[in-house]
């Protein structure tokens, strides 16, 4: 008799090739996604004379760089020269090597982690690889999708397999019914705020309870998108009718006799009762709170009815020391009201929060309001664009006041020039509020979509609940 | 500099202390620079903000801007280092400033896995190990740290000898100098065989992938 096994155990074992001294095992990657960041992989696999074993696993994204604003020159329109140089070079790479491209003109292009699940090509069951950390996004499927640097993609190009230990299996429970307006955004900033940014570390959290199962798909891909922030490889969340219903509509998921098939394996995915995790962590959705981050990292975040915390309540030292720095990078004194902390602009956007649910929570909050800060919304795909405009959305947004960008990371990152200026601060719906992560000398408060029009809206950080 | 392993020999060299928790890539290097070809010399683009003033000025007091720390060969820095992007420039910045090891409490996975690709040595030892020894090399600019990989040693300037540890495969590869697809390539024939098999148990995973339609449109296929 076997033992129980978890969710990501059956994944696991059903891609291990081989098990080596040391405990790391050459596992198979079933897709590989690459923007335009490793082109040093690339560079080196043609240096190598090396080719690429499976071209058609294996999916270009042009996300990083691309403008959201003035793309009807296509790549050449692009005013900086270097950020022109990335996206032509992954057309480049990609047509080289025969890679599918999803390029700024491609009616599918959008951010990797937005665009793959809506193609319907990254499914229960698969190993994804990504080269961008937020690859943990796919865990809502049921993927096993995590993050690897240039060197390991290039190794992924050319063996479609990967060197990797297995991590140890992190459960965390969100049970309870979270109320109005409180979003997946909201559960996974909580979950961080539990168990810290490092918490994770060499384990995959897989997500359980009513609280979970009640997201819809797009706020499963939220919660797992943000895994990487409390340090985890991955999130999973097991695959159930949500799961089907969604890939169902995807251009590429299995169709007939194939998609009988690929749901009856699909099925039996899902956790055997009693499989063990190593670690388990209970939270009460019912007691979440729209959240914000006061400092640099992510599990410094609070209820947005709360107050700047005081470093010297920390326990920790080390704690103490941290939070002390980043009140004085944010400019924010101990036991303000983050009510009362003003912002300068506004960003709706990213892997994290840039999919059609999220843009209509957003339009139904700004609706009829206008906004006091310049608020830039970003959709995750053009897909996703198509759709908004197709319900109005934009109308609404751009009613507001709002900027309607074309699809892309935007000012996740700044990578495209979308920046925030040194000094102000920003209520942002992306993953990542570390120094300088917006550009240079940006303050960043990580809030849900519906906080964001909030802050957008009042011009400062505000509870979207006031706004219902 | 090139990407790839490099391998890695004994070491006996300058240590910087940077005893900070959650040290970031984007603090690494910001995002802003990874557009840059290799040949720009991401050294000067290593803890960019922190390194250098919005003028471009060098910021004295930033402990790698300091003799004789600018030459050190070893970063002795908190928990969690490298934790945050895949950005694999972290490390070329790095190795191209030249270090060649890391010390910290702890590390980010996906740095790590991205150290062991390149030969940058990440070594894990204890907090108040690695508390103390930052401490006595703030105390004491220029001292040494010895890196012996061989024998999973690393001698503290305030005297001892610390063991560490490293997945063997790990260590043979970095000694040697051996990247992962050579140790790959040993298993081709495994390689095949599960991609045979694989195939055959989930045949619609690779059914309806999509072609070249941007490219190479197949007959028939609509624009």
């Amino acid at each position: 008799m076997t033992a129980a096994r978890t969710l990501f155990d059956k994944i696991w074992d059903a891609h291990v090739i081989t098990s080596r001294e040391g405990g790391e095992s050459l596992v198979y990657v079933d897709r590989n996604l690459v923007h335009e960041g490793p082109f040093y992989a690339f560079d080196a696999l043609s240096s190598e004379g090396r080719s690429v074993h499976r071209p058609r696993q294996t999916l270009a994204f042009s996300d990083h760089y691309v403008p959201t604003a003035g793309r009807d020159r296509g790549s050449a329109g692009i005013a900086d020269p270097e950020a022109r140089v990335m996206v032509e070079q992954l057309a480049r790479n990609a047509r080289a090597t025969g890679i599918v491209h999803y390029g700024m003109d491609h009616p599918a292009q959008g951010i990797m982690h937005v665009v793959g699940p809506e193609l319907g090509l990254c499914q229960p069951g698969m190993i994804v690889s990504g080269a961008d950390s937020h690859t943990s996004t796919h865990g809502a499927f049921g993927i096993f999708g995590f993050g690897v640097g240039a060197s390991q993609v290039k190794h992924i190009l050319a063996t479609q397999t990967v060197w990797v230990s297995k991590p140890r299996r992190m459960r965390v429970t969100v049970a309870g019914t979270p109320g109005p307006l409180v979003s997946a955004k909201d559960i996974i900033l909580a979950v961080i705020a539990e168990i810290g940014i490092e918490g994770g570390n060499g384990h995959v959290i897989e997500y359980a309870g009513t609280a979970i199962e009640a997201l819809s798909m797009e706020g499963r891909m939220t919660v797992c998108n943000m895994s990487i922030e409390a340090g985890a490889r991955s999130g999973l969340i097991a695959p159930d009718r949500k799961t089907w219903d969604y890939l169902a509509a995807c251009p590429h998921a299995p169709k007939g006799a194939d998609w009988d098939a690929a749901l009856a394996f699909w099925r039996t995915l899902p956790g055997d009762a009693g499989a063990r995790f190593d670690r388990d962590v209970q939270i009460d959705g019912a007691r979440i709170e729209p959240m914000v981050t006061w400092g640099t990292n992510q599990d410094e975040a609070v209820g947005i009815g709360g107050v700047v915390p005081d470093p010297r309540a920390f326990a920790d030292a080390a704690r103490r020391e941290r939070a002390a720095r980043a009140l004085e990078y944010m400019d924010l004194a101990p036991g303000t009201a983050l009510r009362d902390v003003a912002i300068d602009r506004v960003f709706i956007g990213s892997c994290t929060n840039a999919r059609l649910e999220d843009l209509r929570i957003a339009a139904s909050l700004a609706q009829g309001r206008r906004a006091r800060v310049p608020t830039l919304v970003v959709p995750g795909s053009r897909t996703v664009k198509r759709a908004a405009e197709a319900e109005g959305l934009h109308e609404v947004f751009l009613a507001a006041g709002f900027e309607w960008r074309d699809a892309g990371c935007s000012m996740c990152t700044g990578s495209n020039g979308d920046r925030v200026p040194a000094g102000e601060r920003c209520a942002s719906t992306s993953n990542r509020n570390f120094e300088g992560r917006q550009g240079r000398g940006s303050r960043t408060h990580l809030v849900s979509p519906a906080a964001a029009v909030a802050a957008a809206v009042t011009g400062r950080l505000a509870d979207p609940r006031a706004l219902a | 500099m090139s990407t790839g392993m490099q391998a890695f020999t004994p070491l006996d060299a300058v240590a910087a202390p940077l005893f900070e928790p959650n040290i970031d890539t984007d603090k690494l290097i910001p995002h802003k620079f990874l557009r840059k070809p290799l040949a720009a010399g991401y050294r000067n683009f290593l803890f960019h903000d922190q390194r250098f003033a919005e003028d471009g000025s060098v910021r004295p007091d930033f402990v790698l801007n300091r003799a004789p720390f600018d030459r050190a060969r070893v970063l002795v820095a908190g928990r969690n280092f490298g934790c945050g992007s895949t950005r694999e420039g972290a490390i070329y910045a790095l190795q191209d400033f030249g270090i060649r090891c890391v010390v910290a409490p702890s590390f980010g996975d996906i740095f790590y896995a991205n150290c062991l690709q390149n030969g940058l040595l990440p070594v894990v030892l204890g907090e108040a190990t690695v508390a103390a020894l930052a401490a006595h090399l703030e105390a004491h600019p220029g001292a040494h740290v010895a890196v012996d990989l061989a024998a999973q040693t690393l001698a503290l300037p305030q005297g001892g000898t610390v063991r560490f540890d490293i997945d063997a495969v790990r260590k043979e590869q970095l000694l040697k100098g051996l990247d992962d697809i050579g140790m790959t390539q040993q298993h081709a024939q495994a390689i095949a065989r599960f991609e045979t098999a694989y195939r055959a148990r989930h045949p619609w995973l690779f059914r309806d992938l999509p072609g070249l339609p941007r490219h190479a449109p197949r007959a028939g296929e609509g624009s």
